[in-house]
């Protein structure tokens, strides 16, 4: 399970739909499942079929993170025209066991789609994994 | 002179689990090669043939050393070095 707000699940869309047509990629800073902070990150591929977060807002997110005692909770990406669901580059380019994978889909750019999966391959550089999707809880935004 | 190495999840299998290591070596070459000596395998993973991994980030701080002096970059008392694999993918065209 992951927790994210209403206004959060709102920013990533407004992110892939303003990033259009390349993928956009970003960072969800938070603690034990509940998201507390969307980090939009550069995508260094600039592509419509390829994502790579800038190396450089990758050590400054970490950094942040750690300052402020918070964990990896996920990383989002967008698929421009596939759905919601991890790719075998995604599989196989996927280094981070601990985090989940939010992918949004805009293949129906008037309905974006969010899902969450966990990636887990017995070694770092195995083309292939298992991939479980972990369902996603959208609360109302804070007073 | 110490350097703290922060070891990604995907590595901690050549630490023994550790988060963080602990190596000595004035440049960051020169702290990958003692830390393989320690935990073998290790320098394996992120470089190849000489070079960092395409998928590999190491960081001195915040910087990236592609953009200093790669694996000759100088190391400073209290500097941090961090080894963060790439966050990428991408859908199906």
């Amino acid at each position: 399970m992951v927790k994210l707000t209403a206004a959060q699940r709102q920013d990533i869309f407004a992110h892939a739909l303003e990033g259009r047509p390349n993928e956009v990629c970003g960072l969800l800073g938070g603690r034990e499942g509940r998201v507390h902070k969307v980090y939009r990150t550069r995508n260094k591929a600039n592509s419509p079929v390829r994502y790579e977060i800038e190396p450089q807002d990758l050590i400054r997110c970490h950094l942040e993170l750690e300052a402020n005692d918070m964990e990896l909770v996920g990383i989002y990406h967008s698929h421009v025209f596939s759905e919601a669901y991890p790719s075998n580059t995604d599989v196989r380019l996927a280094y981070y066991p601990d985090a989940l994978y939010l992918l949004v889909s805009l293949m129906d750019d008037g309905n974006p789609i969010l899902r969450a999966f966990r990636i887990l391959k017995a070694q770092p550089t195995d083309e292939r994994g298992e991939i479980a999707e972990v369902p996603i809880e959208v609360e109302a935004a804070e007073l | 002179m110490a350097i703290e190495v922060r070891v990604p999840t995907v590595l901690r299998q050549y630490t023994g689990g550790e988060k963080a290591v602990y190596a000595q070596g004035a440049t960051v070459g020169a702290v990958l090669d003692e830390l393989d000596r320690r935990h073998p395998g290790f320098k394996g993973q992120v470089l190849d043939d000489g070079q960092v991994r395409k998928f590999v980030n190491i960081y001195v701080n915040d910087e990236d050393i592609r953009y200093l002096g790669k694996l000759e970059t100088l190391l400073q008392e209290g500097d941090v070095l961090s080894i963060l694999p790439a966050v990428a993918g991408g859908g199906v065209a």
